[in-house]
């Protein structure tokens, strides 16, 4: 068996996509930037891609610009704002202690530069409460930045209303939507959203493009210095090929959104049913404000890199955190935002789906990571100590 | 998976030595405070020689490989040899470890240690790491 559920992670490309970019690395390569017809075949392209996106998210072309992915956007979205906050003297943000490290070293990086950050606290279910951010909001705050949906447990922060509120105090909105897109609707308008990152790797497009949505009057400070391309917001011959794919694989996703996820959320409610049935073992994040396809566990007694390894044995590849931060020791700081102690944050497993899983995978899924769990426990001297009573369980 | 050398990966699937030894002359437990992975170490020694090795790991594959492979480098030989194993003998014997996995192979080391430690103790011979008088009476 060959079991993807690391589509947190990256997701495999869709057919339509890659149809979508050929032409563009084949007979279609002009530089959008040529006057000559080869050029503007290419321009062309780029603002039907654009048009095919801006529909998607309930925003105007013009307000779309391309970026390298995810990380960039956020990026992008922070300093922009903070630079348009410093004009008018604010120089106070606020976010939430689970974002994407994209956005966290971001605003670290701010912070150095004599920004004030709030970091909001997401509670045992992983969700931050509007009134709390209401409650953040200074006359200086010049930034909220809350993502829409969280990349290790998935779940999903209540966007609309914090817009609400910002728009009411006059605050910038950005929202990470990284891993909201295909799965969640997304309108700009309608949920108040001043800015919004994208990664077309996550919805079944390319890797290395995605996208900022910034609303018209909200000045984007460049990170990539240089030609005129994107209006002045981002330097560089566009990322044709990309884009193509990027437009394709938005708008098929979004017209399969609502199959897709009702599908999903029957998969991942029979994961997270059967998973439940391991001994000292725990859900991460709220059980319903939570993306269709994500499912994160600890379990009580082991570790996360040894399960992982047993699984990709098994065929199934897995993740315990996100990609980023493997490598690094330290665990999760998702889970020890939701107040994970460090032993238990350390035995977790992300489990992320897409509309090629089959409920045949799920049961050779949950059969799978049940003898793991169980193997890892028989070696483990922490396991022992538990159920002799000699260490007490934390997870009961 | 290319992270691990396929020695890793061969004593992290089929870890040698597993288990405990329910009348050990000399336990070891050590635990790494940053990864929160813990090991720990049962010897059974007889006329200096430890006869036999066991371990249980919490902790990552290469903490598990680790184990494994430090507990088949001393088993059948002299207290004073297993007092002199190191951490690069263990990495060595695994065809090598990614640098921030190197630590793993610290904590088998300490662990043998700490077990050999814990035998003199109960023995009432003398613990050091490079001076092993031998022979307990
Ligand atoms: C929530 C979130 N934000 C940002 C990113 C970064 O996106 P990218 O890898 O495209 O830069 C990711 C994925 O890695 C993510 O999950
Ligand atoms: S990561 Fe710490 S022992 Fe392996």
């Amino acid at each position: 068996m060959n079991i993807y559920l690391d589509n947190a992670a990256t997701t495999k490309m869709s057919r339509t996509a890659i149809d979508a970019m050929l032409p563009y690395m084949d007979a279609v390569y002009g530089n959008p930037s040529s006057l000559h017809s080869a050029g503007q075949t290419a321009a062309e392209a780029l603002t039907r891609a654009r048009q095919q996106i801006s529909h998607c998210i309930g925003a105007s072309p013009e307000e779309i610009i391309f970026t390298s992915g995810g990380s960039e956007a956020d990026n992008q979205a922070i300093i922009s704002a903070a630079q348009i906050g410093r004009k008018k003297g604010k120089s106070h943000i606020v976010s939430t202690a689970f974002e994407h490290h994209a956005v966290l070293h971001t605003l670290k990086k701010m912070e150095k530069e004599g920004f004030e950050i709030t970091l909001l606290d997401v509670h045992e279910n992983g969700v931050v409460l509007p009134d709390q951010v209401e409650a953040a909001i200074r006359d200086d705050t010049c930034l909220v930045t809350v993502m829409y949906a969280n990349n290790e447990i998935g779940t999903i922060q209540p966007i609309e209303e914090i817009g609400r509120i910002c728009r009411a105090r006059n605050v910038l909105f950005h929202t990470d939507a990284v891993q909201a897109a295909g799965q969640l609707e997304i309108n700009v308008k309608e949920q108040n959203i001043d800015m919004l990152s994208l990664a077309a790797h996550k919805f079944h497009g390319p890797k290395g493009i995605g996208i900022l949505y910034a609303k018209k009057g909200a000045a984007l400070t460049p990170l990539i210095q240089g030609g005129a391309q994107e209006r002045g917001r981002r330097a560089g011959t566009e990322n044709i090929p990309g884009i193509m794919g990027m437009a394709a694989a938005l708008e098929e996703a979004c017209a399969h959104m609502g199959d897709n996820s009702r599908r999903l959320r029957v998969l991942r409610d029979q994961l997270i049913a059967g998973l439940t049935h391991i001994p000292h073992s725990i859900l991460n994040g709220d059980a319903e404000k939570r993306l269709p396809n994500n499912v994160n566990f600890c379990f009580e007694g082991i570790e996360g890199e040894s399960l992982l390894l047993l699984l990709d044995d098994k065929g199934i590849c897995a993740s315990s955190g996100s990609a980023c931060t493997s490598g690094s020791l330290d665990p999760s700081h998702v889970l020890l935002a939701i107040g994970r102690v460090h032993d238990v944050a350390h035995g977790s497993l992300r489990l992320t789906l897409s509309a090629e899983n089959t409920e045949e995978q799920i049961t050779y899924t949950i059969k799978a990571v049940k003898e793991a769990v169980e193997y890892l426990r028989s070696i483990s001297p922490v396991w022992r100590d538990l159920v002799s009573g000699k260490r007490d369980f934390i997870i009961k | 998976m290319a992270l691990y050398s396929e020695k890793v990966m061969d004593h992290f699937r089929n870890p040698r030595n597993v288990g405990i030894i329910e009348d050990a002359d000399g336990i070891g437990e050590v635990g790494n405070a940053k990864c929160g992975d813990i090991m720990k170490i049962y010897l059974k020694i007889e006329n200096d020689i430890i006869v036999d090795a066991k371990f249980e790991t919490f902790g990552c594959a290469s903490a598990i490989a680790s184990s494994s492979m430090a507990t088949e480098l001393i088993k059948g030989k002299p207290v004073s040899e297993a007092l002199a194993l190191t951490n690069q003998a263990v990495v060595q014997a695994l065809d090598g470890l990614p640098a921030p996995k190197i630590h793993c192979s610290v904590l088998a080391e300490e662990a043998i240690k700490k077990a050999l430690q814990d035998y003199c103790e109960k023995n009432g011979v003398e613990y050091s790491h490079n001076s092993y008088e031998g022979q307990p009476s």
